[in-house]
Parts: C-alpha cells; structure tokens; sequence
C-alpha cells in the first residue's frame, strides 16, 4: 500500500466535499474504530482526516493502493493515471476499477493521478494501450480493496468471508442481512495483509454492472460550461506569457534579432535569444518574448526581424521527393526486406498478375489546442503544467535540463486538447523551461498556430510500387511490394516510416517479398495517429481490391479465402488470428447488406486493418457525382477489441477514428521547400467539416480476449473502404492520397 | 492606450490601458481571466473562438476589442444560468459528445446562436450552423445529433 497520495488527495478533497454528510457509524461490529478528530491531529498512518469546511464533521480518507481511496462519507477517490487526450481513459480506467470493486459509479470521485513514474509505470497515451496496459493492474486493485473490505467485515461480524458478499459498495452478511457501507470499513480493511493475488476472485462478464455500460465523461460538465481544464487554461501568479520563435527551415540557427526594438513594445518584458541544441527532439534554437498577456507576445513575434543561419537546416523538397519516390519505387527494386518463398516464379506462375502503385503524402498533427507549456521555477523547485501524451518523459527531461533532483520537478497532468501523437514529443516543454528559467518569471509559453503546423513531428509520406498475382482458383498466390521511404542517414528509415515485419498479409500465403528504398529527408517525423498502419491501412487495402477484382472475385469472399487460416501470425503485440478477422469482416459485410444491389453512381467497399491488437473492419457506401464530388453517405465499423469499457466512449472515439481518416484521406497533404513547411494554418491544410460528415454504425463483436484501445485502430482501414467504393461507384481507381490528387472533393 | 469598457455575460467589464487592437479572444482569456473561449488557429478558420456578439455568433480570435467596446457579449460561461444549463449544455452531457473537449465550448455557442433563431433546424440547417467549427476528434455526428434533441426538447417535443 502507499501513501504517496494521501496530502493531495485530501486537498482536493476539501475542496470537492465542503460542508459535507454525516460520518457514518452505523456498522458497529466490534471494529475498532478511529476516533475521527478535528483537522490538525487527524493523519494515521495511511489514513487522513479532515474537517469539512463547516467545521464539524471530520471526513477520513483511507488509501488503499495508488488509485483508491475510500472516503467514510460513501464516496470512493479513484485516481485516472494516464493522460486524457479525448480518448476518454480519465473515465474508462477508474471505471474498471470501481467494477471489481463493486462500487456505485455515481460515488466515484474522479481525479487526475500526480505524474509519478515510480508508482505509476506507464503515464503514457500512446500506442492505443492505456486500458490494455491498465486493464489487470486496476481490476486487481479494485479486488483486493474488495476482497479486504469483506474479510474485515467478516472478522467483524465473527463469521467466515464465505458467508458475506458485495453489492453496490457495501458488505453484505449472508446469515443476517446486515450491511455496512465500505467507508466505515476502510480504516480496519485497510490494516489486514494484502491478500495474494491469486487468492482474488474477479468478476465474470456477466456480473458486470458498469463495464459495458454508456457512462458520459468525468468532465463533460466543466468542459460545456468552459471551467479551466487544459493546459493553455493554466494561470498562477505572477503569470507572464511568452512566444517563442525557431527558424521555419528546420535545423536553422539565429544569426542576429531585432530585439532592441521588440523590447521598446508595450506589453513586452524580455527579448532574448536561446540557444539550442539541434538534435531530435531536442531544443531549437530560437527567440523568446515575454510580455503582459498573450496578445503582447503574439504581436511582438509579428514584428520580429530574425537573420536565420540556415547552413545547417534541412533542405527538404517534399513534392521533388514524392515524384522522386514514383520513380524509384517502379524503376529499382530496392534493397530486399522480407521474403518467403519464390514471389517472381508465383508471379509468373499465376494466371493473373496485376502491378500498381500508391503513395500517401506527410501530414501534420495539428491537435486543436496550440502547444503550450506553463513553468513555474521557485527556490531550485520546478513545477510544469503543459499538455502531455509523456507526462513522465517531460519530467525526466527537465531534470535533466536543470540537472536537479527529480523530487524538485512537479509536472501536472493537465487535460489535452487533442493529442494524434504530437504530444509524445515534449520539445514544447524544452522550450518553456528555458524561457522562464532566462527570465527568472513564470511563464506560459505559448505557440501559435503557425509554431504548430511549422514544428511538428511529422507523419511521412510513402510510395508502395506493388504487385500480385491470383491463380487459377481466385486466390491470392504472390505478394510483392517494393517500399520506397525516406531516411536520415541512408541507412535507416525515417521514424515511423518503417515497414514492419508479418505486415499483412504475409503468411497468409507462400510467396511474398518487400523490399525497400530510402530517399534523403531530414525533416524530423513521428508517430501520427495509428503510427504506419495510417498509411499502409490505404495501400493494403486498395491493391487488395484490385486482386479480387483481377481474380473475378467479391471483395469479402476474396478475403475470407485469403484469411481461411487457423494459424496465428506474430505481430507486434500479441499475434494475428484470422478468425477474429474473418468475423469482423462478415459482421461488417451482415450489417452494410454487401450484395445488395447498387443505385448508378453508388457503391459499397470493404476494408480490413489490424493494428494495435485490433481487429477492425469497415463499410464505405459511397456516391460518386458529376464532377468527381464524392458523398461518403453511411460508413459501417465492426471491430473485435475484447470487451468494451465504456459503451459511450468507444463508440465515440470509433467515429472519431473514421472522421479523421476521411479529413485525412480527403485533402490534407503537407509540403516543403528548401527544409520548411509550406503549410501554415487550417485556410491552407483544411481538416473535415460537419457538412462531409457521414453517418456512421457503430459495432463492437466484445470477445473475451483482453482489451485492445480503439484510439489508432479504427483509423487505418477507411481510407482504403472509401477508395474501394469509389471504384465500385465509378469504375475509377484512387491510388495516390489525398484523393483531391485525384480531383475528387468531399461533398 | 484607452480604457475599453465590454458587457460580458450581463456584467460589465472596464479593460484598463488595453490595447484596442488586442483580439477579444486574448482580452477574455488573459484579462478577464474567461478561459472558456479557445485559441485554435487565430484566423477565424476553427471556430473554437466562438462567442456571440449581441446575440451572433462570431470569431473572437479576429475581433479587436475595440470593435466590441460597449457592446454585448457571451461567452461559454454565460450560457447556463444560475447553474442551470442551457438545453444544449444538457444535450451534450446527456449524449457524452466530448472527446478531448477543446473545440467543444466554440460548438455549443454556434449551435446555441442556431437553435435561438431557428428552433426546427434541418440536417442542412445544421450543417451550415456549424460548418465554422472544426472538431479535431471528430465528433460531429454526436454534435448533430445533441442538437436536433435540444432542438426537439426546446420545442417541447417527446425525444
């Protein structure tokens, strides 16, 4: 047990419960008791009590592990370790937890948890695993805040733990029907040994009261009423705002500013120039500003006149590099990755074979709240408020920028305005820490738009030259994909421009080959939402069609021949079993009545992904209109995740998911020239609207494997769903993104 | 620089020596310490900004101050009144809407303005309403569908 969290708990405590009900102490069993004192004298060992401000009525907080703590006023504390970035983890985990411990959700207090990378080992939104990665630890400590609940409720009453049972956060005596609330059992529980955990007992899925459940949003109150929530909402004392302003060719230096006259600028408190390091995610150099209120610092920037060294910047030409791309991908064969079997004897054993390629442009993250830090430097202490997908990482970072003890650095989880992987890297944080520690003020440093579209670590482009054969069953007999992406150094790919090993749908037949090719590009990129599979999910899924078209074949029944397999495919995570795959598909295909006959101009198209250890299949209907105005009319989405937490959210972050590939997939493409990004702002790199919003189905098949997140998996498969309609729509193939290459637009 | 005096959710609000170029935005947030009302882009593209301007709604990342002296204004925090929530407020808590929540308070003051004129929108209606506010995570089908039930509870209507 810790307490870790016992003094900051029962801060917010006071706040939240003010005035507060009675101590209950009805359950008297013979426990013994604290007496429950008045506020100064009243922390026990790991428990602490309170007054409420009435003044009255002490309230006592027990703590039971790093997550839990029950309150003697019916309520349970339970604490959301990892980042919310919208993906709806600050309700779902603390939902698992109180489910085990057969808690009434409507008494869950719910907290943000400190970052602390001791006790909490993985503070991380990334990678779709919070509730997977949670999902055993949280069930284990809501069980065994249960399982020692009962026993002292059981000691109590004399009788054996057999004879009592839970329900709704209280112990109930099976011989005489007693109860006794959790809270006036907290204390004594709270003293037994922690039970082993294989002597737990867990609830099965049909015991579930919550799990399953439509449950709204922990904050969904403060967000529509505009309380402070995010990072950019931060304000302490003595708060100054900054800008801070790094040379839009990428890698470029400050060389000289004209500082003496952005000094002279109302508003503005400081100029300087900061030095940076120039290393992947490391500090840029750049100019900061300090000023009065936002607008001071905003307008300052405006009027900054910087001499940039650009000797050393990155000269990056993304449309030369992407037509340079097309022709090395059909030119070369590049250099070989993956191979089984003979792919060019099956090639020209087949009866068809079909050749194509596709390519997919660099993207931006863009989250809609700018990036922002806040940074508080008192006494050698730092204290950080920013909006994080690493919590933990940017804390490490700036004990190592300080040098300082790690148990000086408080960096606060604050809620983030839309994460999609750009806040895995803390460069923001760098950059806020070195202005206020120049500056000797708090400040909250805070980027622009432009800052953002300007510095991000982008998602990268690739071109796939592939090709395949069927024979003269219909099947798929060769898969062969010649891979063409960029790298630093030419001897690697750029991040997240891999191609990894047992993609699909390698093993799912003998002969398949990809080889690679590495273009120069110094431009630093990253993780993007479904991190590879966003692109791949498109190339995959459109040149499979174009398989089943050449084999004469349905689109589905094609994939369930080529998925007609029991064996399980290793991947990164756990491994790859067709059958979840073909039941996805089926379901899918059940739901958006594939088959059926078509209006001119309409059409339906399948698209298969499993990434992030899901299993997600979707439906595009699709109408193409004169003018190659394309209407996405009704996406289905059937996933196999496991079961699902929280019924509301999933089926949110599942249309989510789909709007995002479609505003993708649509018209977002980046470019740039001599190392900076043309791009700037949303007039020129313009995501979705409501008017192009589908309607979308929602299914979940809820097996009984652990659970998979859904944040990045629903992504990759609809872009490839959507250009397969239009072909059916259209006869008229889409093989480069965004589709407005193509000359169709969203309607 | 002048002193600029504003009506903000029914009070009035003296700006002492502001500058009349400052974006309302910034004098919200900064000044008047109205956080509710985001910074997304800065020029009127993402509707994040949204605050109504006697009554309208209107991007308050591309409105100086000055423009706004002595008129009205509502922000996010003015739409419940005595912690009641407004009909829309409601929906979108009775219907989780949210994901990260940022661009939220900008959609509920589009659809606010929309609903206050027009108490029977249509599909396109609703479309147009709110085709000025970008939702990063995409929740607009959750927003259309919040607003056609506050639409029908404030017509009175069985949902």
């Amino acid at each position: 047990m810790s307490t870790h969290f016992t003094d900051s708990v029962n801060l917010n405590r006071r706040k939240f419960l003010g005035g507060s009900s009675a101590l209950v102490l009805a359950f008297s069993i013979g426990c013994k008791q604290e007496s429950t004192q008045p506020a100064s004298s009243a922390t026990v060992d790991n428990v602490s009590a309170d007054v409420a401000t009435s003044g009255s009525i002490p309230l006592q907080s027990t703590t039971f592990n790093a997550w839990l703590s029950i309150n003697n006023d019916g309520t349970v504390t339970i604490l959301a370790s990892n980042p919310e970035i919208g993906q709806g983890v600050k309700t779902s985990l603390p939902m698992i937890l109180a489910e085990e411990l057969d808690f009434p959700w409507d008494k869950v207090i719910v907290e943000q948890a400190p970052v602390d990378p001791v006790v909490y080992e993985r503070q991380v939104a990334g990678g779709s695993m919070s509730v997977r990665s949670l999902w055993d630890p949280l069930r284990h400590a809501g069980a065994t805040a249960r399982a020692m609940l009962v026993k002292a409720a059981a000691d109590g009453w004399g009788i054996a733990v057999n004879d009592c049972q839970t329900e709704n956060g209280r112990v109930v005596n099976s011989i005489t029907n007693e109860a006794a609330d959790y809270g006036s059992l907290a204390l004594q529980a709270s003293r037994l040994p922690v039970p082993n955990a294989d002597t737990l007992t867990f609830k099965t899925t049909s015991d579930y009261t919550l799990l399953g459940k439509r449950i709204g949003g922990v904050d969904n109150q403060s967000i529509v009423t505009g309380k402070p929530l995010f990072g950019i909402d931060t304000t302490i004392e003595n708060l100054h705002y900054a800008t801070y302003t790094s040379c839009p060719n990428i890698g470029g230096t400050v060389v000289a500013v004209n500082l003496d006259q952005i000094k002279k600028r109302k508003g503005v408190v400081q100029a300087f120039i900061v030095k940076g390091k120039g290393g992947y995610g490391d500090l840029r150099d750049g100019v900061a500003i300090v000023a009065t209120s936002t607008w001071a610092a905003i307008s300052a920037k405006k009027q900054l006149e910087i001499e940039w060294d650009t000797s050393n910047a990155s000269t990056d030409d993304w449309s030369a590099l992407r037509q340079q791309a097309a022709r090395v991908a059909t030119t070369t064969e590049g250099e070989l990755l993956h191979r089984d079997g003979d792919v060019d004897a099956a090639l020209a054993a087949a009866k068809t074979t079909i050749s194509a390629t596709y390519s997919y442009p660099f993207v931006s993250h863009a989250p809609l709240e700018p990036q922002n830090c806040t940074v508080r430097v008192v006494d050698g202490r730092i204290e950080i408020w920013a909006p994080s997908q690493l919590p933990a990482v940017a804390m490490k970072t700036a004990v190592e920028t300080l040098n300082i003890d790690p148990a000086k650095v408080t960096v606060h989880q604050t809620r983030v305005g839309g994460g999609f992987g750009r806040r895995l890297y803390n460069d923001y944080f760098l950059e806020a820490i070195a202005v206020a520690m120049q500056a000797g003020v708090p400040v909250k440093m805070q980027w622009t738009r432009e800052d953002d579209m300007a510095h991000d670590y982008y998602r990268p482009g690739g071109t796939h030259a592939l090709s395949a054969g069927v024979d003269a069953q219909g099947k798929l007999s060769a898969w062969k994909n010649h891979f063409v992406t960029s790298s630093e150094d030419n001897e690697k790919p750029v991040r997240m421009g891999v191609y990894p090993e047992n993609t699909f749908p390698r093993k799912l037949l003998n002969d398949y080959q990809v080889s690679q090719s590495l273009l120069s590009q110094t431009i630093p990129t990253g993780a993007w939402r479904a991190p590879v599979s966003c692109g791949f999910g498109f190339v995959i899924n459109g040149f499979i069609n174009e398989a089943a078209t050449a084999a004469n074949k349905d689109h589905r029944d094609f994939m369930l021949d080529l998925l007609d397999s029991e064996d399980e495919i290793p991947n990164f995570g756990d491994a790859f079993l067709p059958a979840r795959a073909r039941e996805t598909i089926k379901v899918v295909c059940q739901r958006a009545e594939w088959g059926k006959p078509q209006a001119a101009n309409r059409g339906l198209g399948l698209a298969f992904y499993y990434s992030h250890n899901a299993y997600v299949a979707e439906v595009a209907d699709v109408e193409v209109m004169t003018d190659k105005k394309v209407k996405v009319h009704k996406v289905y989405i059937v996933s196999d995740v496991g079961p699902i937490v929280n019924m509301s959210m999933a089926e949110n972050i599942c249309q989510g998911g789909i709007i995002d590939g479609l505003s993708t997939m649509a018209r977002l493409e980046l470019d740039a020239k001599a190392g900076a990004v043309v791009e700037s702002n949303f007039d020129q790199y313009q995501l979705l609207r409501m008017p192009e919003a589908p309607e979308i189905d929602v299914h979940f098949l809820q097996t009984d494997h652990i659970p998979a997140g859904l944040g990045e998996p629903t992504l990759p498969p609809i872009a490839g769903a959507v250009v397969n309609a239009i072909f059916a729509a259209s006869g008229e193939r889409v093989r480069e993104l965004p589709l407005s290459r193509s000359g169709f637009t969203l309607a | 620089m002048p002193d600029i005096t504003l009506n903000v959710n029914g009070d009035s609000k003296t700006l002492k020596d502001i500058d009349p170029e400052m974006p309302l935005l910034w004098a919200l947030r900064d000044e008047l310490n109205l956080v509710g009302t985001k910074f997304g882009c800065g020029i009127a593209q993402c509707g994040a900004c949204t605050v109504h301007f006697e009554g309208n709604p209107v991007r308050s990342c591309a409105l100086p101050v000055s423009a706004v002296a002595g008129k009205n204004i509502t922000t996010i925090e003015g739409l419940a009144k005595d912690d009641q929530l407004n009909v829309l407020q409601q929906a979108w808590v009775e219907m989780d809407v949210p994901q990260c929540g940022y661009c939220q308070a900008g959609q509920l003051m589009s659809a606010t303005a929309l609903l206050e004129k027009n108490s029977n929108p249509s599909d396109e209606d609703i479309d147009t309403a709110m085709a000025g506010n970008i939702c990063r995570c995409g929740t607009y089908v959750r927003v259309r569908a919040a607003i056609k039930k506050a639409a029908a509870a404030k017509r009175g209507d069985t949902v």
